[in-house]
């Protein structure tokens, strides 16, 4: 079947074989040896435009969407209200369809973007300077400690028990090979052993409360280690950024500013630091510079730590990041603005609370953290959370995550501004029927 | 002219972009004062000047839809429109990483045929897609290889091989991984050195990791003589998908003695690179990796399909499955494809970089002529000569309309000039660009200045990347 994206005629090929001076595509295959060209490839047949469509559409519609259900779940992954500005202003081509900018003069649209990006990072964390992103907040996170092992040069990452198990489990991958020693601490500690590198925290953390980040700087500072801090971006809205507290290294899932959820990816890895760790950080970095008029125009800068220069020396191996995502995420802040943020914050808050409240006074369910909490909290249910969240999926309710293996019967709840008043009406009466 | 400005500059107080239901709980207590923050400085702007100014910075934006994108080592092929429709379907963009499983069946099906598709199409027997781009596919090889010897006692391979052609990210990868970086040379035709290779490889090489075609747009054609030296002593054999356009539904990975390759499916396969990212860097391997791969993979049982996480593995690359999204978009391109369209693909696109080798090679320096494969280097060596750099030359093809090729790579290429077509160019395009390729070669000749001064057609002039390192200006602030 001819191809809408193979432009060339037979007679374009024919003609350009000819000036090649070749006889058939084949014989441009001559350096690969004949024993390995030409091998069977057992694949389905091809199909047209609506038949696939209508086949990936039936595939689509075996997923139980958000759109259909109402949905309780977090853990990481979050979702908020998008406005429609940002799907539209990404799905421009010239910003999806360009390359990683390493021609500035054909890329001011994506380097310009990434510079409001990397600002408007800093002024939500209150941190000094950002990367243009990683993979995912996990891999964020695991390159910080890396990045820590570096400065102070240590060996030992600490991280807290009320990590995200899921993020730990990644910090575990990639410190792994570079016999950089893994340990959890208690996030009740006294102090941090002289040895670590960093203390890595979540805020609010993976049950939903906030930690006593003064007190965790305090202990990462007095041994000499760096704190590096996991934030929910939306939180900060409303929350003081860990910037206020000290933190060395923010990092963060960046998926909740204005993507969908896609099954957990793409994601954006949010990354910032202290300026004075700048050159030990990982991934790209655009500056703001000049042209030969004196004119502003952005670059990609400091490239000196980067692998395609700095190779085995590099401060990390990235280079594809995840820019579509970073620029969805400067969209939806600028769109947000100051105001807006704030009230998706509060919106959170006051729901997930209400929320909270009802289902702690249901029979048989409590509230397992008395701690202060943003938009997630853990609840002890009567019954196993697994029967609960079957019963829920009937009601077309995605219910929470159940984290049994961690709370006894724990369930993490996740209330977002997009839960009305009635949906969360409707879980707690589903969950007093049980 | 382009006014420039950013967002402070249009911020207003009072001013908003959006606006967000009213609360419709009572109010809860406030939380403890001091978790509070005082400060929220975010710019203030209406919708209509946001949609302005990201317009007004697309316009400034090159893409592969605004023209020829020759960039090597990167195929920036056209990107099928309708694959973004069905990548935004709500069943596949609103779904929970974590949803319970069997409300997730479709995608887990998608997941599970693309793992099988990719490795037929490398030969191998493996795929994990949990990868979310080829530096990280590479990283998980890598980390796999040094799991795969250590599980065998085999303690004292500390070193990857890596040629001097290869991507940065190979030695990258291998000092992440906290082994040691051993260059192999290149020979005078731009093949492996084999000699050099057969006395490097010892009991302490893990593995050698090998691009193929390789970063000249050279297919080796000692390939099994490399693996033979490589396993005979215990290695293994790393491959750097990063060029399997040119092989698509005519060589498979495996069968040249590959043990592992990572993808590149915002390459090969036509998903959007999106100025950056997001990519996805599926890893397939033979049956003696197959253990250590990365988690989770998913696997087809009586009760439908689901997650697992192979026996060895070496842990989880990221808090969810890898970039699925992307991978909707492979799989629709795959699917439309078939066996024979693979195949279309290859030829097209190595018709289309010998094309421009034969065109362009009186006019630039061609360092290994012979018959390229996907993409052709040539050198800048000539121009060099005149005073001009290939940087120029570069910086001149934007004056003419065209995105300019990868330029100072591969390192063992002389002011190197990497032009990969991509089989999605028609001969038109193609000849127009050659015609710009010949016009700025006399330019090179006769009028240096203008290409030293290039590029005078674009937004902006010759940016001072120098005074940007010298003294970093990384983002604004509003209080």
């Amino acid at each position: 079947m001819p191809s809408p994206y193979l432009p060339n005629t037979d007679a374009d090929r024919s003609a350009m074989l000819r000036e090649i001076g070749a006889n058939s595509a084949d014989e441009l295959f001559y350096d690969v040896p004949a024993q390995f060209r030409n091998v069977q490839f057992k694949l389905p047949p091809p199909l047209s435009e609506l038949e696939l469509k209508r086949e990936l559409e039936e595939l689509a519609k075996r997923n139980a969407s958000l759109d259909d259900y109402v949905c309780f779940l977090g853990a990481g992954y979050y979702r908020h209200f998008i406005p429609s500005v940002v799907a539209h202003l990404t799905s421009r081509s010239e910003f999806y369809t360009a390359y990683t900018p390493y021609q500035a003069e054909a890329s001011q649209g994506t380097l310009q973007a990434t510079y409001e990006y990397q600002s408007l990072v800093c002024q939500l964390t209150g941190m000094e300077v950002s990367n243009a992103g990683m993979y995912d907040g996990s891999t964020a996170a695991a390159e910080a400690a890396l990045m820590a092992h570096r400065i102070t040069g240590r060996d030992r990452v600490a991280v807290l028990a009320t990590v995200n198990p899921r993020y730990q489990a990644v910090i575990a991958t990639y410190v792994r090979d570079q016999d950089i020693s893994l340990e959890k601490m208690e996030p009740n500690l006294d102090s941090l052993p002289s040895d670590c590198a960093c203390l890595v925290v979540q805020q609010p953390n993976f049950f939903g409360y906030f930690e006593d980040l003064r007190a965790h700087a305090r202990k990462a500072h007095d041994s000499g280690a760096l704190l590096i801090v996991i934030v929910d971006p939306i939180s900060l809205g409303m929350f003081k950024p860990p910037g206020d507290y000290g933190a060395d290294i923010v990092v963060a899932e960046g998926q909740a500013l204005g993507s969908p959820l896609s099954f957990g990816g793409p994601g954006l890895g949010i990354f910032t630091c202290r300026r004075e760790y700048l050159r030990q950080m990982p991934g790209r970095i655009v500056g703001r510079t000049v042209d030969r008029n004196g004119r502003p125009g952005y670059v990609l800068t400091l490239a000196t730590r980067e692998q395609h220069i700095r190779r085995e020396r590099a401060t990390s191996n990235i280079t594809t990041n995840e820019a579509l995502v970073a620029l969805a995420a400067t969209v939806y802040l600028a769109a947000m603005g100051k105001k807006g943020l704030r009230q998706v914050a509060e919106l959170c808050y006051h729901k997930a609370h209400y929320a909270a409240r009802a289902i702690s006074e249901l029979k048989g369910y409590r509230l397992v953290f008395p701690q202060p909490f943003f938009k997630e909290f853990v609840v002890r249910c009567p019954v196993a959370p697994q029967q609960i969240n079957q019963a829920l999926f009937e009601e077309k309710i995605i219910g929470g995550l159940d984290i049994s293996h961690l709370v006894d019967n724990g369930m993490l709840f996740c209330v977002t501004e997009v839960n009305t008043k009635g949906e969360i009406d409707r879980l707690v009466k589903f969950l007093g029927e049980l | 002219m382009f006014r420039h400005y950013l967002l402070p500059d249009i911020s207003q107080p009072g001013k908003v972009g959006c606006t967000l239901p009213p609360l419709d709980v009572p109010p809860a207590e406030p939380p403890p004062k001091e978790l509070l923050r005082e400060e929220l400085a975010l710019p203030e702007v209406s919708e209509v000047e946001l949609v302005r100014y990201f317009t007004a910075l697309s316009r400034l934006n090159y893409g592969v839809d605004t023209g020829f994108y020759p960039l090597g080592s990167c195929t920036m092929k056209y990107n099928p429109k309708w694959h973004e429709d069905i990548a935004r379907l709500p069943g596949f963009a609103w779904i929970h990483p974590y949803q319970p499983i069997d409300s997730v069946q479709g995608a887990l099906k998608l997941m599970f045929q693309l793992q099988d598709y990719l490795a037929e199409i490398t030969g191998m027997s493996a795929t994990s897609l949990a990868p979310m781009a080829g530096a990280q596919g590479e990283l998980a090889g890598i980390k796999m290889i040094k799991a795969y010897h250590r599980e065998r006692g085999d303690k004292g391979r500390r070193k990857i091989l890596v040629p001097d052609s290869a991507h940065g990210t190979n030695p990258a990868t291998a000092a992440m991984c906290g082994l040691e970086v051993a260059t192999v040379p290149s020979d005078d035709k731009g093949n492996l050195d084999l000699k050099a290779l057969a006395a490097m490889m010892n009991d302490e090489v893990a593995a050698l990791t090998l691009t193929m075609p390789t970063t000249l747009g050279l297919f080796d054609p000692h390939i099994a003589q490399i693996s033979q030296l490589v396993h005979e002593r215990g290695g293994l054999l790393y491959g750097d998908g990063a060029n399997l356009n040119s092989l698509l539904g005519k060589v498979k990975f495996g069968d040249l003695g590959f043990d592992c390759v990572q993808l590149n499916l915002h390459k090969t396969f036509s998903t959007p690179h999106g100025g950056g990212g997001p990519g996805s860097g599926p890893l397939c391997v033979k049956s003696n990796l197959a253990d250590f791969l990365p988690s989770p993979l998913v696997v087809k049982n009586d009760k439908g399909y689901t997650f697992t996480s192979p026996a060895k593995s070496i842990g989880s690359l990221g808090a969810a499955y890898g970039n699925f999204g992307v991978m909707v978009k492979a799989y629709a391109y795959l699917r439309s494809l078939g066996a024979e369209g693979l195949k279309a693909i290859s030829e097209n696109a190595v018709i289309n970089a010998n094309y421009l080798k034969e065109k362009l090679k009186a006019y630039y320096h061609l360092p290994y002529d012979r018959t390229c494969m996907h993409e052709v280097v040539f050198s800048g060596k000539r121009q060099k000569a005149k005073g001009v750099r290939t940087w120029d030359i570069a910086k001149r093809l934007l004056d003419y309309g065209f995105h300019p090729p990868t330029i100072y790579f591969p390192l063992v290429v002389e002011e190197a000039l990497m032009i990969e077509p991509t089989e999605t160019e028609s001969k038109e395009t193609l000849d127009a660009f050659i015609s710009a390729m010949r016009e700025i070669a006399r330019e090179a000749e006769e009028n240096p200045e203008i290409l030293r001064t290039a590029p005078h057609n674009t937004p902006v002039a010759r940016l001072d990347e120098a005074a940007a390192a010298r003294k970093p200006d990384l983002r604004w602030e509003l209080s």
